[in-house]
């Protein structure tokens, strides 16, 4: 937290003068409309989508969570002067963002059409083929360094794996995404067909909390308010993280590397010291765990660093990242999304160069290979 | 302090604002009701732009259920994370104590007053029938 600012910026503030080099792991690009994706659509789908849309697990019809804060929920500043939706302007982005930060790579999230909502899975599989062509075609085929990943609904088992065996033999894609809403908690067996072909493949799963899948976002109910629901993203992804663990998934798969996208990590802490704690009072209960439940976190899983948690004192922030660990935190902007995190100023607290490169770039490069 | 000429009154209509550039220094000058208001072009909180800040209005609660609203278009709303200034003087009303946008002090004054004093814009021919914003940095 900075005192009055009154001031010309420094110069190693200033986006030309700084080579930051980062890897942002969380880039919303946005369709422009829906007809983008009809190159990649069949006709069947195209038709549905016209006329009859979404079918989603959700008590809301028609009722799109927007605007959440901010129209889009985007930042005021990042509407296209081109018109269309924040995102959806690949000159403009690199205007605004790529270029000024000096972001080396840039990983894509789609979350148009709520695309792992979807109840229909034909067309939920439908709609995440098409987009993942289209991230390819409209982003990383004309600027490489926004790498895109395989979306695929994990409900649907079957179409998930046929769709992540097409992309890997395309061979451009860096991660498989998941819903971090499915119908069941993500450690349970029916999605481990999933999680094998992730293991097999080498490519980390990435799971971008948010959305709505007909759960209430939080264990208590649903919430009254934005500042509510968006605090629930937290327990979710604790939630998530449990399952994953508790059910045995990276006992299971000792290779598959996990990647919570958007979820912070001020929670982590706590959320690993009480599994801990309870597995050593309840093994008999899941002894097919052979560690501590912090063990297998600490090797299978990575956190994005957005929205962090800015405590008043700079140092509790730095005691936090201590604790979860210098190595699990890649950086994410959410660009362009309101809560984005400007690489220069977001992290109020005192990081070495080794440390800095390591959240910024190096964690991120191994995770996913660049 | 001196005292920069930034633009006349008709080049920011009501509700909109203008970016300066003052000494090396990002400033935007915001009118509001007839008044305008020049702060630093930053948010203190990650350096937003102010200038695609929305001006709400000041939206208290005495109690719940019980909404008023004041000041209306006074306050910036930080494009990107939502933190609240008061545009009169940069105060912030997230974290009064710590944090503050700066604000600059704003005249405006007629032509034919400035053509008399010694402050003629480099980059504003003074016409005598117009008014003049002025910044003081
Ligand atoms: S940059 Fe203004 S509130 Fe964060």
């Amino acid at each position: 937290m900075s005192e009055v600012i009154d001031r010309p910026l420094r110069d190693d503030e200033k986006p030309a003068a700084s080579r930051l080099r980062i890897v942002d792991c969380d880039v919303h690009p946005s369709l422009r409309s829906t007809d983008d994706l009809n190159e990649f659509l069949p006709k069947r789908w195209q038709q549905h989508l016209k006329e009859y849309g979404s079918h989603l697990r959700t008590p809301y019809l028609f009722t799109t969570p927007y605007p959440r804060s901010s129209p889009l929920i985007a930042r005021r500043d990042a509407w296209p002067p081109t018109g269309g939706p924040p995102g959806s302007d690949l000159t403009f982005m690199q205007k605004q963002h790529l270029d000024p930060l000096d972001v080396e790579f840039g990983i894509l999230q789609v979350l148009d059409l709520f695309i792992f909502s979807q109840q229909n899975l034909e067309f939920g599989a439908a709609i995440q083929r098409a987009i993942n062509d289209w991230q390819l075609a409209f982003w990383s085929h004309r600027d490489p360094r926004l790498k895109a990943s395989i979306l695929v609904g994990q409900d649907g088992t079957d179409l998930a794996i046929a769709e992540i065996e097409r992309c890997a033999k395309i061979g451009e894609y860096i991660q498989i995404n998941v819903s971090p809403r499915a119908n069941e908690p993500l450690g349970r067996r029916r999605y481990w067909p999933i999680y094998e072909r992730a293991q097999a493949l080498d490519l980390p799963l990435g799971i971008h909390v948010g959305g709505y899948g007909g759960h209430p976002p939080t264990g208590g109910g649903w919430p009254s308010y934005y500042v509510e629901e968006h605090q629930s993203n937290a327990h979710t992804i604790a939630a998530q993280l449990a399952s994953l663990v508790i059910e045995g998934v990276p006992e299971r798969f000792p290779k598959l590397k996990i990647v919570f996208i958007e979820g912070g990590f001020g929670w982590i802490p706590s959320a690993v010291w009480r599994m801990d704690q309870h597995f050593e009072r309840f093994r008999s209960e899941v002894p097919h765990l052979k560690r501590k439940p912090s063990e297998y976190v600490r090797e299978n899983f990575w956190f994005t660093t957005q929205p962090i948690d800015e405590p008043d004192e700079a140092r509790h922030l730095r005691a936090l990242i201590e604790w979860v660990g210098i190595d699990r935190l890649l950086f994410s902007s959410d660009y362009p999304h309101w809560d984005f995190d400007d690489p220069r100023f977001a992290f109020k607290t005192p990081l070495t160069e080794v440390e800095r490169k390591k959240i910024f770039s190096t964690n991120a490069r191994a995770v996913y290979k660049f | 302090m001196a005292r920069h000429i930034v633009a006349s009154t008709s080049e920011i209509p009501p509700g909109s604002n203008k970016v300066v550039d003052i000494a090396g220094r990002d400033i935007v000058v915001f009118h509001v009701n007839g008044e305008f208001f020049a702060l630093l072009n930053r948010c203190p909180h990650e350096g937003a732009p102010l200038e695609k800040a929305a001006c709400v209005a000041r939206l208290t609660s005495p109690e719940p259920g019980v909404y008023e609203r004041s000041r209306v278009g006074e306050m910036l709303r930080c494009p990107w994370h939502g933190w609240e200034f008061d545009m009169r003087n940069g105060q912030s009303w997230f974290d009064p104590k710590r944090v503050k946008v700066r604000s600059y002090p704003v005249a405006v004054e007629r032509g034919d007053e400035l053509q008399k004093g010694p402050y003629v814009a480099e980059t504003f021919p003074v016409h005598v029938e117009d008014s003049y914003v002025i910044v003081e940095v």
